[in-house]
């Protein structure tokens, strides 16, 4: 195979460098990638959609149908990851108890799943002891991440941003708390059917603003016709447009990251985690 | 030899990026962890981004954010002031595909080894063979 | 432009996944319901599209309301709108077909099931649908990743086969990436029309034929072309059956398009034959293709995997008949596109259903079937004479187009290799024939399945499979008029008549 692996690999190097010998040089401000379609985009975009990041613009408007189908595969990434590795009726295995107040570890084996109850805390086979400093730094940065995500997701018009960058954020902050409490608490306050109901939600907002934009009586994903819904002009409709697409982008993103997350982690049982 | 120098000069960005690509598609073919070729396999998708981004620089451009706000004026947008935004928004794309790929063979490898309790690949196929 | 079928075709079904895979948290009851609906309008849609381009021409839809270049923009034309149709009505017939069996496979997620098997069928409708070569990027991924996913249900080595098929599916979708940034480098355009008038004076360059080969590699590996094609016996033997008589007639043919696609509409006819001549080194190769699949298919004890070996086989007859250089090979490519699919479905749905009722589908298990299972086992006739090229079914004609267009070509080998693997093909299922007709169902070891139960599969698994044997005798009746209001329209104009 290491031989079959770097004849391959020496052939197809050798043709790519060879290849560059017609390349236009780096940086080149003549090239045809640079004179011949981007151009518009640049001169265009602020007066077509308002909107000053021209790659926001150009992602979420010109090239907008390419962006749905995306996060339409990220969606499939988490529905895959969910039908491949999800177990719903499991054998209960091996858990494990500790009693608060004398510090006392139980190793129940199997069997049947003794109730909740106050004296008695449920930990991890991989259980790490308390600790305030992380647990409560944690806690208390979660909003503030979440804050910053919406920030990024708002302010992709201006900055640097977006619906996926903002929405992968978004989605650390839920797996900050899986790691630093545990997975349980995580999806107790995220619980799997919410987090998959949103999966669906937010491309289902992407797609269905391209829908409704054909539904106004102009073609798909043409943000024009939503003018006469949000009572702006046409080009701020764009604006709208794109930003009410970032948004059903960054809760996909959000779900598909946190899902994932949690599948791949508990190997299915969403159970006990890292 | 004195017009390699322009050459090398000109285009050793583009040369940089076919050596990775080699690179990460020689761990995809050659190697036996199927997590070390996963691994691979996020370099040589990587390097492909790399070089659709190095398609869109300009000598002297800034990020493809228009000048705008209070002091910006009404001027006329020159182009070669700004980064071609096109290969960028490709490569959005392009990087949550990786991320996706990477995500869905992350749990076929959990699969993998629940199964049979080892990732090396002639492993495996020596306990398919000896079933 | 106010017609927008073009566009709903592809929207409905990706509404209707997203609906599926949410309603599987509220009421599991409405989801097949749902996705029947999702994959009939998305084949209703597309036969609208295919008979409005029939009748009026190619139409074109700009996304977003921005114009090619700008923006992206769809072309549906003749090649197009008849692999469109082929696709989703196939699809669609195919989830009537395997309700039951996938009813079994996957009790508690049938929600992300039909999800992904919608999803699966957007992909592929919008690969065929696109003008557009980097959206055709996107569109191969969410194809390829929903058909990793299906393909790694199945028992035993499905997720290993997965794995393998996602490896070389990634690495063929990369190069393809590879190929179109070169294309892009030197055109600064992502659109196939505009690409195509901008390539002309680059011809000679070389970054021009690197970017071909390395789309056609890329393509070549997810079209299973010998050597590339060692992904697909595993991944579609070790499927669920559910899956595999989705996957296997459609993804490669699609890729098949996709190939001729680039060929004739990207870097035009010319470029291939007269700047690189490849025609006879690709013929070549074809030989080899079919002869490889053929020889490997003899040695197969699996009917699947005996199936999976007559794709590969099958996918050298399109890919040698493209590159032909002439009209009489180009129809038999583009004809067998449309039949290969058919014959194929008809050939995985009869092994998926002698799957459900016997749950094991090697050769010397299969005996005695005729007597047992007599409908099911008439579609598998229909479709081997189909596959060996017996008249009046489809098989014999898109194979009478090849061999014509091989010998007004002078390819000599390639005409040999077409009528060997018809005759290994005669063996082949002459042999299922043979077992399935003459053994005694008391002999082999079948463990402990009571005599009622291996009767005749259910109606609802049996009445698709009557309707596409018998569409395999209409397709060949009716090729002249495919022919003639079809294919020859799409045929360019610098391939030899």
């Amino acid at each position: 195979m290491k031989t079959a692996g770097i004849i391959i690999v020496l052939l197809a190097g050798a043709l790519l460098l060879y290849a560059t010998r017609d390349f236009p040089p780096w940086g080149a401000l003549d090239s045809p990638a640079s004179t011949h379609v981007s151009p518009r985009y640049l001169q265009k975009a602020m007066e077509e959609t308002a909107v000053p990041n021209v790659v926001t613009a150009v992602l979420a408007d010109y090239r907008g149908f390419d962006t749905m189908f995306e996060t339409t595969v990220i969606f499939c990434a988490g529905i895959g990851c969910f039908i491949l590795l999800r177990v719903f009726r499991q054998r209960p295995g091996d858990r494990y108890y500790r009693h608060i107040a004398t510090e006392i570890t139980l190793h129940i084996k199997g069997g049947r799943i003794p109730k909740k109850s106050s004296e008695f805390e449920r930990i991890d086979a991989l259980w790490t002891p308390y600790d305030l400093i992380i647990k409560t730094v944690c806690r208390i940065l979660v909003p503030f991440i979440q804050l910053f995500a919406l920030y990024v997701i708002a302010h992709g018009h201006h900055s640097p941003g977006g619906g996926f960058q903002g929405g992968v954020i978004l989605g650390a902050s839920v797996i900050l708390l899986a790691i630093s409490h545990n997975m349980r608490t995580a999806i107790d306050r995220f619980s799997e059917k919410t987090n998959n109901l949103l999966m669906a939600i937010g491309v289902f907002i992407y797609t269905g603003i391209g829908t409704v934009c054909i539904l106004l009586g102009a073609g798909f994903l043409d943000y024009r016709s939503l003018s006469a819904v949000l009572f702006v002009d046409k080009i701020m409709a764009r604006s709208h447009g794109i930003f009410g697409v970032e948004i059903g982008v960054g809760i996909t993103v959000m779900a598909v990251m946190i899902s994932i997350y949690n599948n791949l982690a508990s190997a299915g049982k969403q159970d006990e985690g890292l | 030899m004195s017009e390699l120098i322009p050459l090398i000069v000109a285009k050793y960005n583009y040369w940089l990026y076919i050596i990775l690509m080699m690179i990460g598609l020689y761990a995809m073919i050659a190697k036996n962890n199927l997590v070390k070729k996963l691994v691979g396999m996020n370099i040589f998708q990587t390097s492909i981004i790399l070089f659709y981004v190095s398609i869109g620089c300009k000598k002297g451009g800034t990020i493809p954010i228009i000048h705008h706000g209070i002091h910006a004026g009404r001027h006329v947008v020159d182009p070669a002031h700004y980064v071609n935004p096109l290969p960028h928004v490709l490569m959005l794309t392009a990087i949550v595909v990786s991320v996706s790929t990477l995500g869905v063979a992350l749990a076929l490898a959990v699969k993998i080894y629940n199964r049979y309790k080892t990732l090396e690949e002639d492993e495996i196929l020596a306990r398919l063979r000896a079933k | 432009m106010n017609d927008h079928t073009p566009a709903l075709l592809i929207i409905l079904p990706l509404l209707f996944a997203f609906m599926v895979s949410g309603m599987a948290w509220i009421k599991k009851s409405l989801c097949y319901p749902l996705a029947v609906a999702g994959s009939g309008l998305c084949a209703f849609f597309s036969i609208r599209v295919f008979t409005h381009v029939l009748r009026h021409g190619t139409m074109q839809y700009s996304l977003g309301g921005w114009e090619a270049p700008w923006g992206i923009g769809y072309h549906v034309d003749l090649l197009n709108g008849v692999v469109l149709v082929a696709v989703s009505v196939l699809a669609f017939i195919n989830m009537i077909a395997t309700r039951k069996a996938a009813a079994i496979q996957f009790p508690e997620k049938e929600g992300a099931f039909y999800a992904l098997y919608l999803l699966f069928i957007v992909g592929l409708v919008g690969i065929v649908a696109t003008g557009d070569l980097f959206n055709l990027y996107v569109l191969l991924e969410v194809a390829s990743l929903t058909s990793y996913a299906l393909i790694a249900l199945g028992e035993g080595r499905a997720p290993l086969s997965s794995l393998n098929y996602l490896y070389m599916g990634t690495i063929g979708g990369c190069f393809y990436l590879l190929g179109v940034g070169y294309l892009y480098i030197m055109t600064g355009s992502l659109n196939m029309a505009d690409v195509a008038s901008l390539l002309p004076p680059l011809y000679e360059s070389g970054a021009i034929w690197v970017a071909f080969t390395f789309c056609m590699v890329g393509i070549g590996v997810k079209m299973a072309f010998f050597p590339l094609h060692v992904w697909l016996p595993n991944a579609y033997t070790y499927a669920p059956s559910a899956v595999s008589s989705l996957i296997a007639p459609l993804m490669t043919k699609v890729m098949v398009y996709v190939m001729i696609r680039l060929m004739i509409s990207v870097f035009c006819v010319d470029f291939a034959f007269s700047v690189l001549d490849l025609g006879s080194a690709m013929v070549w190769l074809s030989i080899l293709a079919i002869v490889m699949g053929a020889a490997l298919a003899l040695a197969q004890k699996n009917l699947k995997r005996l199936f999976c070996y007559i794709i590969v086989s099958e996918i050298g007859y399109m890919v040698g008949g493209a590159w032909l250089g002439n009209a009489a090979g180009m129809t038999g490519a583009i004809l067998h596109i449309l039949n290969d699919a058919l014959m194929t479905i008809c050939l995985f749905l009869a092994a998926g259903t002698i799957h459900y009722r016997i749950n094991n589908l090697d050769l010397d298990h299969l005996q005695g079937l005729f007597g047992r299972m007599p409908v099911t086992m008439a579609c598998l006739v229909a479709a081997g004479l189909s596959i060996i090229g017996v008249p009046p079914t489809c098989g014999f004609f898109s194979k009478w187009y090849l061999i014509t267009g091989a010998l007004q070509a002078g390819q000599y080998g390639f005409m040999a290799a077409l009528l060997f693997s018809s005759l290994v093909n005669v063996i082949l299922f002459f042999r299922v024939f043979e077992i399935g007709y003459y053994g005694d169902p008391g002999h082999g070891h079948m463990h402990g399945s009571s005599p009622e139960t291996r009767t005749e599969a259910p109606a609802a698994m049996l009445a698709p499979l009557l309707i596409l044997s018998a569409g395999l005798v209409v397709m060949g009746v009716f090729t002249g008029t495919i022919v003639a209001a079809v294919i020859d329209p799409i045929i360019p104009a610098g391939l030899a008549r």
